[in-house]
């Protein structure tokens, strides 16, 4: 030890020994529901990386507690009489996580690179002729013609997020990652501190300039109450319950239900519905291969399947699932049963009389099965079972979540290590309209995995990016609803919800569709 | 001596070339795409054709593999597909804590296995000898993940003696380190003590019968000197033998005590990367297994040499 050190730690002891106590740090230790591998929000739609860039990165617009866009790092936002003219002024304090301030040269940056990878985005920039910068706090994103997706886009929930970052951060590649984590969001990443596999670390941002309107969703002022969030990883579900018994951690995102019992008994311990629209699940055709390249054959589908049946096989408390019969989730402001009579009640003699109808010969469904989630492993064999009793042939294939993933993108025939069908779920934020409802894309190649194909759908898609006005959308929303049961993309399977389970002593959690921590306090 | 250990450090290239070879292949016929794992399940198939060009696996498995092993022999292993890291800087990472368990567990093994299996030996047909016998089949028959929560449950929730998870570094304080590798250390003991108990007393019981142990106490010995000084002596090379083939059974271990107990070791980075495809990790971290696996073989058979004077290369 050199000479310097040896002073630099007695000098330390003295002050521990002549400063008094020390102001305790207010450490919340979590876990996730997975590890942060990836740690750039826009390369990946993961949603663990989503939670991190709300940790440390801020949004123009954010939605709040009612579904309703509101500005975040935006002061002010006008709207001209043509609507073709959004002018967006910028929050006076804003600043990066390096002291440098936040300008609208980042912000168009951000923009640039968000609407490169993310599909809303993309919609949106078809519809974009400039975004001019007038100064530091200024721009205006100039539209060839109206359209309803400028806030909607920019204050979106859920993957991928349109989080701001500085120019030199925003200006990486879309197809390649980042490596500078410098953010204006309400918490600094503490980049030597993380350890995938491990833990990632969070302090606060003690120049976060918060909003004065109090939280709301993820809107409002964004106050940090805790002094550093360390997200830790365990990846045995039963290991982070008995450490959330033990007090060694305060806060775990996703128990799975069936652990849940354990965790309500115990005193210390309380649940927390922090997501009101919760999760929904959802039965995905592939319709470039037989039997369900007729439509028919997959309207003998939403006849056989009923809700009930597949949320108690995986789900089993009827308090956290909800059968919803809408292509959109319940609660929200699309959310319709328009042209869902007769459907997902396990009709089984319409079923069959659809078969017959659409000249079903028998070809066997590859269904494949993930056995790996919890929270999907028993789905296929609902939907199996109601599929026999429906009339179809079914051919389930088990495999771990990753090969299923794999799987899924292949359009190889069945019999050549295609498939065609699969379960899966959507986190509701995702799913709150047509234009953001991956599934709902029929365009063919240009669509996920499962490629439909259908212009009266993509053209009602169209028709909603255009709408500016809320009530006309809805009544487009449901026509695109009608019309997916006529030409089902997918089928809804109802939605259930997972609390974040939490010692006693912290509260504060913010009702929203993605776990975050301001506003959170630990006693 | 000298020539022999180098001639063994020769025969450990053709080794590692079948692994390289091995684990190569069984990862790419493994299903599963990385590139789809990394974009995401809302992500296009451009997306996921974009990441898959930029991680050169759209290129042909020769290639790929070429590649690979060109860097492998410079003493690079690549980057990472997940962690952006490069993967000799995430095997660094996680190796104290894996090396912690390890050592702890066959300190721990050796301490109880050894004294077991002799004290069984000795006593054979007694009640010691059924214990050690019983609790042997216990420790092989019980998985360890099930000893590792009944520890936690034990010790950890009910008694509050122990943390149920984490792992601290030894550079942050002996106190925490030791705390948090009782209960992973036992677990992971459980089975190894079983199988060195089982062996020991095989081996002792064959020597104790020996002409040269009948001898020493005709000569007047105690007990205790002939037991150390010419009982376990010659029976020790099995025993190593076993230790030593234990290794392995101690990886399998570590893979899933690190996961019960939360421990960010190599067992869990292999794990971690087996499920996301992370190919240039798994392929190192394997690598380094085989490495560790030979030579400690080697060490084996080089310690014949000091408990059987016999024994020459």
């Amino acid at each position: 030890m050199t000479l310097r050190r040896v002073v630099a730690v007695l000098v330390a002891l003295a002050a521990l020994a002549l400063g008094g106590p020390a102001t305790a740090e207010t450490t919340l230790r979590v876990v996730m529901h997975s590890d942060l591998k990836i740690v750039d929000p826009i390369w990946t739609t993961a949603y663990i990386v989503r939670n991190h860039g709300y940790m440390i990165y801020d949004t123009l617009f954010a939605m709040d507690a009612k579904g309703e866009i509101k500005p975040q790092m935006v002061d002010k936002y006008e709207v001209s009489k043509d609507q073709l003219t959004y002018t967006l002024t910028l929050r006076d304090g804003l600043s990066w996580h390096d002291g440098k301030p936040v300008t609208t040269e980042d912000c168009v940056a951000s923009i640039k690179r968000w609407s490169a990878k993310d599909s809303m985005g993309q919609k949106l920039m078809g519809f974009v002729k400039d975004i001019q910068i007038v100064n530091a706090k200024t721009f205006k994103i100039v539209l060839n013609e109206p359209t309803g997706l400028v806030l909607g886009a920019l204050g979106k929930p859920s993957s991928n997020v349109p989080f701001m970052m500085p120019k030199r951060v925003a200006e990486t590649d879309p197809n390649t990652q980042i490596s500078d984590f410098t953010g204006s969001g309400p918490f600094v990443f503490k980049k030597e501190e993380w350890k995938a596999g491990d833990k990632a670390v969070y302090v606060k941002f003690d120049k976060y300039k918060a909003r004065a309107e109090p939280p709301s969703g993820l809107a409002g002022g964004k106050v940090v109450k805790v002094d550093r969030v360390e997200w830790k990883w365990i990846p045995d579900h039963q290991s982070a319950v008995n450490a959330l018994l033990a007090g060694e951690i305060d806060y775990i995102e996703a128990v799975p239900h069936d652990l849940l019992p354990v965790v309500k008994q115990d005193a210390n311990v309380k649940l927390v519905d922090y997501n009101p629209l919760g999760n929904q699940y959802t039965f995905r055709f592939n319709t470039l291969h037989k039997p369900f390249d007729n439509a028919k054959v997959r309207q003998a589908v939403f006849y056989a399947f009923n809700q009930e049946d597949f949320l108690k096989a995986v789900i089993g408390d009827p308090t956290y699932y909800k059968v919803c019969k809408s292509f959109f989730p319940c609660g929200s402001p699309m959310a319709s049963t328009k042209g869902m009579d007769g459907l997902l009640e396990s009709n089984f003699e319409k079923s069959k009389a659809l078969l017959k109808e659409a000249g079903y010969d028998g070809t066997p469904v590859v269904l494949m099965q993930s056995t790996d989630l919890a929270v999907l492993t028993n789905l296929a064999p609902v939907a199996k079972s109601l599929l026999e009793k429906g009339g179809f042939k079914v051919d389930m294939v088990s495999m771990d979540w990753q090969t299923l993933v794999a799987r899924r993108a292949k359009k190889d025939p069945p019999a050549a290590g295609g498939w065609n069908a699969f379960l899966t779920g959507w986190v509701a934020a995702d799913i709150l309209n047509p234009v953001m409802m991956g599934f709902m894309n029929a365009s063919c190649e240009k669509a996920m995995f499962g490629w439909p194909c259908d212009k009266e759908i993509e053209s009602l898609r169209e028709q909603f990016a255009r709408e500016t006005n809320p009530m006309k959308q809805k009544t487009i929303a449901e026509a695109v609803q009608v019309r997916e049961t006529l030409y089902p993309t997918h089928i809804p399977l109802g939605q259930w919800y997972l609390p974040i389970s939490t010692r006693k002593n912290v509260d504060g959690i913010m009702t929203a569709p993605v776990p975050v921590f301001w506003n959170v306090t630990k006693k | 001596m000298l020539p022999y250990i180098g001639r063994r450090l020769l025969a450990t290239i053709p080794v590692m070339a079948v692994v390289a070879v091995v684990v190569f292949s069984l990862l790419r016929l493994t299903a599963g795409d990385p590139a789809a794992i990394i974009a995401g399940d809302n992500a296009t198939s451009q997306d996921v054709a974009a990441i898959r060009a930029r991680l050169g696996l759209d290129r042909p498995l020769a290639e790929q593999f070429a590649i690979w092993v060109g860097r492998v022999v410079r003493g690079d292993f690549g980057e990472s597909f997940f962690f952006k890291k490069q993967v000799s800087e995430l095997i660094l990472d996680r190796v104290e804590p894996t090396l912690a368990l390890s050592v702890c567990t066959l300190v721990l093994t050796i301490a109880l296995a050894v004294p077991l299996g002799v004290l069984a030996a000795w006593r054979r047909g007694s009640w010691i000898d059924r214990a050690v016998m019983g609790f042997s089949v216990l420790g092989f028959s019980v998985p360890v993940f099930v000893i590792g929560y009944v520890l936690i449950y034990v010790f950890a929730i009910e008694l509050a003696w122990l943390p149920v998870q984490g792992y601290q570094r030894i550079g942050d304080g002996v106190g925490g380190f030791l705390e948090r590798l009782v209960l992973p250390s036992i677990t992971l003991a459980v089975v190894f003590v079983a199988l060195i108990a089982r062996i020991t007393r095989a081996s002792v019981l064959e020597v104790l019968n020996a002409d040269h142990v009948r001898t020493a106490r005709a000569k007047g010995l105690g007990e205790l000197p002939v037991l150390l000084r010419h009982v376990l002596r010659n029976a020790a090379v099995p025993i190593v033998t076993v230790i030593g083939i234990g290794i392995a059974v101690l990886i399998g271990g570590v893979v899933v005590t690190e996961s019960v107990y939360g421990i960010p070791g190599l067992g869990r980075l292999t794990v971690d990367a087996v499920l996301a495809r992370d190919y240039p990790t798994v392929q190192a971290v394997i690598l380094v297994f085989s490495v560790v696996y030979v030579l400690i073989n080697l060490l084996v058979d080089l310690s014949y040499t000091v408990l059987d004077p016999r024994i020459r290369y």
